[in-house]
């Protein structure tokens, strides 16, 4: 006989489960309060064999409930996560780290410091060494809170400025923080992850206190070490340190190829755009041109005059050298289908001509060379600036006229 | 005075049992470790069973408890059961006079009480008192969690690990399986030969007494107000006294953790009957509630069908004999009638009904529909009064009895994911893990209060009282949603003097019936192989019997088959005969 219909205990959850799931989802807080309370007697049964057991069910869809539709508000809502933390020892610091988010979420730093603390000192058994890495969270969180009291002080010393002695103990409490700050830092940063906050701290930490070396050091591992994730972000705080400590271009520019080839649309390939153009090497110069045209392929830049100023003042160099005309034609070719409708169209022709007269100045000599002096945007650009008697446009009318076969080369 | 063994040291056959209940050999006072168990026939109204031995119970055991039979435990949920279903309005005779004398039998035939020698297996009884420290331990005796697999209570296999590692750790001689004296000895016991008493069976119990007394509740009725929470079923040890303690094995064989099917409770009501030996039960006639032809009115009304419809499901009930008394009379033991499922077989006889007149063929009956509706249009108010009521429109009917049947099964759906299966009273596998337990309830009472307020609704303290409609309908309500009184005429004619339906044709369900034996189903019944008119009123009928669809078409099947088999039988015969 099929019993798969019966009711029992495990389906009338599953059920009231999914009543939860529902509630949630359209944030009727009350309803899935409601269900919860059916779903707890769950704990009463064992679920070990679940993946999910109702224990953690009930942590985080609690959390969800109260962190939404508390009474009391916070108190409530910490009074739950003690709960939980005593529900199951082998989530005990995850709970604990949930908690300081959320206390951190609402403002109480100080609470959070202090839970991150009392977890910090957190021992049971062989359990101690199982959840070691949120432990190494854990701390790492303390750290960056050290760092945001050193940050504090630092900021009263900096405003008190002349005034040195009776800020001594500040001083010194600074340099307290900063011990235990840098201590937690480097060590989470050690572990192959996504730091960023954490390493932007830390190298603050050591740049502050002179230690350039090893704030280099720190980058680098960070941007280039292979275990770590791909991380546009770590070559751009390298960039900026090397640029903060004056490095030279060679080292700036070895510091953004990366980043170019992860993120071509990124902010910085103007800056890298024009290190590379001002290069004394071929090969950078080439590189520059194949920046500023992957920069330009995407949305977000259509309307960048800069941009267009990059790849104008490039591209105006090339044609009157009259050497390196085949890396316009390279770029060009994969591009030739589309850009004319992306970049040249009438429309925008008109449109830039309205709000952007630098812009569509930028843009119409890219036009005139790639398309010839033929093109809808050139001409009609041209045609605007020089009815409107600014000189450059005339020039740029020139410019282009003369240069017209140069056009018919790339095309061909 | 029944042990045959021959005495260690004198080798003679002599014994006798001290006060302590052991046995001593009466030619050199040698005392054996054996034990004898003894259960006294005293009266049932006194619910413990109490020895003739005197000292041979230990009244104070370290708990504050004291030694109980698992039958006692039965035996009390059963009086708290009858004594549910007397506030209820069941006759008390039933309790006092049928359910007393059925469940003394039961326990005489178990040999669990009322015999001479209640158990040769007493001798093997792991009991908590002294058990046997012969050299040569049973070889038969059971792993635990052997014992733990065999009762059908869900537990956790974590649980039932775990508890079964932490006892064989406790020293072979003293075991302590369970509360009761004889909880692990129940649950070895054959089930098959002595059909051993469970949760689930004690409604089958009280389903038999019912039928006995012929009161007006059906089994599915029973089952929907254990559900319901008005007759003890779940956590019914709640109530059981402070001395009998629970733990261990007692709580495979007493706590319940799914409700009980229709089909469950009824076959092993059936199983149960032949099993005492009853004789044939008190006739069910036509004026008996479980008669067809009073429980189609019921259920007619409660599907807000035309009180028209009655004729004919008598009709149907007269022709094929269903609605005699010895078809509907049960004969315990008796392997050639078909059991009858009163509530399942008058709700089926409806929809025979409705195929017959509406055909419910997802067209013929919204055909039907529209020319009532045609009809109701042209008539006045005046017409309507005189021609006892307007014309049954299916159409109007199913919007009207689907909306509330949605908004039933959504309240149902809900009620069932919010059913608390926990109670008060905490429930531990052995001492050991009581603390543990104490603290999760503990903390689960916090939760509840917790979320509790925050959902803002008010717990409603009080069951609503049971009733046996599940859907009214008023014809007070001037909006004609109430179809009792609406009239069948637009689809009946009249043929020699007998209406008959409009309609001339019927399709069946099955052309032919299954072996029950091989596949246990008449008919096999898939959704997406009848019309959609016919699953609505099965879902309709399915959700007010709270039992599968299957289940009612098997029963419809049946109908058919006993309607129309002489004539197909003909048929074919007709078909092939000219041949040859």
């Amino acid at each position: 006989s099929s019993n798969e219909h019966k009711l029992n205990f495990k389906k009338s959850k599953e059920a009231c489960l999914s009543y939860i799931q529902d509630a949630l989802l359209q944030k009727q807080w009350k309803r899935a309060a409601e269900f919860l309370t059916c779903y707890v007697e769950s704990l009463e049964k064992d679920y070990s064999r679940e993946h999910v057991g109702p224990s953690e069910m009930i942590w985080r869809i609690g959390t969800e409930i109260l962190w939404h539709h508390s009474q009391n508000g916070m108190k409530e809502f910490s009074c739950f996560m003690e709960q939980m933390k005593t529900l199951g020892v082998k989530r005990y610091l995850k709970v604990c780290l949930e908690h300081v988010f959320h206390l951190l979420c609402n403002g109480q730093i100080d609470e959070a410091y202090q839970n991150l603390s009392l977890a910090e000192s957190w021992r049971f058994g062989e359990q101690t060494a199982i959840q070691d890495k949120e432990m190494k969270l854990i701390q790492a969180y303390r750290g960056l809170l050290d760092y945001y009291s050193w940050s504090k002080q630092k900021n009263i010393l900096l405003d008190h400025g002349e005034d040195g002695f009776s800020d001594l103990s500040v001083e010194q409490e600074m340099h307290g923080y900063f011990r235990k700050a840098a201590v937690n830092l480097k060590e989470i940063i050690k572990i192959p992850g996504v730091w960023d906050l954490f390493v932007k701290c830390y190298v603050d930490l050591l740049e502050f206190y002179g230690d350039h070396n090893e704030a280099h050091q720190v980058l680098n591992e960070y941007a280039y070490n292979s275990k770590f994730p791909a991380n546009p972000n770590a070559h751009v705080y390298l960039y900026q340190f090397l640029k903060r400590q004056g490095e030279s271009k060679k080292s700036l520019i070895s510091a953004l190829k990366i980043l170019h080839d992860i993120v071509p649309s990124h902010e910085l390939m103007i800056d890298f755009n024009t290190m590379l153009q001002k290069s004394k090497k071929r090969k950078k110069r080439r590189l520059g041109l194949e920046v500023i045209f992957a920069a330009l392929d995407y949305a977000g830049w259509k309307e960048n005059a800069k941009a267009w100023n990059c790849l104008a003042r490039q591209m105006k160099q090339i044609v009157i050298s009259e050497k390196y005309l085949d890396w316009i034609k390279q770029e060009w070719n994969s591009r030739k289908d589309w850009w004319p409708a992306f970049h040249f169209s009438r429309y925008l022709a008109k449109r830039n001509w309205q709000e952007n007269k630098s812009l569509s100045y930028e843009k119409a000599l890219v036009a005139g060379i790639l398309l010839g002096k033929g093109c809808k945007y050139f001409k009609y650009v041209s045609q605007q600036g020089c009815k409107a008697q600014l000189k450059r446009f005339r020039v740029l009318k020139k410019f282009v006229n003369r240069h017209n076969p140069v056009y018919l080369r790339i095309s061909g | 005075r029944d042990f045959n063994e021959r005495c260690a040291q004198c080798s003679e056959v002599n014994w006798g049992i001290t006060d302590g209940g052991r046995f001593y050999c009466r030619s050199c006072h040698n005392v054996t470790e054996r034990t004898r168990e003894v259960v006294n026939t005293d009266c049932i109204t006194n619910s413990r069973v109490q020895t003739i031995s005197k000292g041979l119970r230990k009244q104070e055991k370290n708990d504050g408890g004291s030694e109980w039979y698992i039958c006692e435990g039965f035996q009390l949920v059963l009086k708290k059961q009858v004594e549910a279903l007397e506030a209820l309005g069941v006759c008390p005779q039933m309790k006092d006079e049928v359910l007393c004398n059925f469940w003394r039998c039961y326990l005489q035939k178990s040999k669990q009480a009322y015999c001479k020698r209640p158990a040769g297996e007493a001798v093997k009884a792991l009991s908590v008192c002294e058990s046997s420290t012969d050299v040569d331990s049973d070889p038969e005796k059971p792993s635990l969690l052997h014992l733990l697999s065999l009762s059908e209570s869900e537990g956790d296999l974590q649980t039932d690990c775990s508890f079964a590692s932490s006892m064989s750790k406790v020293s072979e001689s003293t075991s302590v399986y369970s509360g009761s004296v004889d909880g692990s000895l129940y649950l070895m016991k054959n089930q098959k030969e002595k059909l051993r008493m469970t949760m689930p069976m004690t409604l089958s119990f009280c389903y038999m007494a019912l039928l006995w007394v012929r009161e007006p509740i059906t089994l599915s009725e029973l089952l929907r107000f254990v559900v319901e929470g008005h007759i003890p079923y779940l956590n019914v040890f709640q109530h059981f006294p402070e001395k009998m303690k629970l733990c261990g094995l007692d709580l495979k064989i007493f706590c319940v953790e799914s409700w009980p099917v229709y089909e469950e409770v009824f076959n092993q009501m059936h199983e149960l009957a032949a099993f005492l030996d009853l004789p044939r039960f008190p006739d069910i006639t036509e004026s008996c509630f479980l008669h067809p032809d009073m429980l189609c009115m019921k259920y007619l009304m409660e599907a807000n069908l035309p009180d028209e419809l009655h004729n004919w499901t008598c009709r149907v009930v007269k022709k094929i004999g269903i609605g005699e008394v010895d078809f509907l009379t049960l004969m315990p033991g008796n392997k050639t009638t078909r059991k009858v499922k009163y509530d399942v077989l008058a709700v089926a006889v409806i929809v025979v009904v409705l195929k017959l007149l509406f055909l419910l063929d997802d067209h013929y009956e919204w055909l039907l529909s529209e020319l009532a509706e045609e009809r109701n249009k042209n008539n006045t108010e005046v017409c309507i009064f005189y021609s006892g009521g307007p014309y049954f429109e299916f159409k109007k009917w199913y919007e009207v009895v689907k909306h509330s049947l949605d908004v039933e099964q959504k309240k149902l759906d809900e009620e069932r994911a919010k059913y608390l299966w926990r109670c008060e009273k905490p429930l531990f596998y052995s001492v050991k893990n009581k603390s543990k337990v104490l603290k999760r309830r503990q903390m689960v009472v916090n939760l509840q209060n917790q979320f509790g307020k925050l959902s803002g609704s008010v717990q409603c303290a009080e069951k609503p009282n049971p009733s046996s409609f599940q859907l009214s309908w008023s014809e007070e309500k001037a909006d004609g949603s109430c179809f009792h009184g609406h009239s069948l005429k637009g689809i009946l004619q009249e043929k020699r003097g007998l209406l008959t339906a409009r309609n001339p044709d019927y399709w069946l369900c099955t052309v032919k019936l299954c072996n029950e034996k091989l596949c246990g189903h008449l008919a096999h019944y898939r959704e997406v192989e009848f019309p959609q008119s016919y699953h609505f009123v099965l879902g309709l009928f399915s959700f007010l019997l709270r039992v599968q669809p299957s289940y009612i078409h098997d029963e419809v099947c049946m109908i058919e088959h006993k309607l129309f088999n002489k004539k197909l039988c003909k048929k074919t015969k007709i078909q092939h005969s000219p041949k040859k």
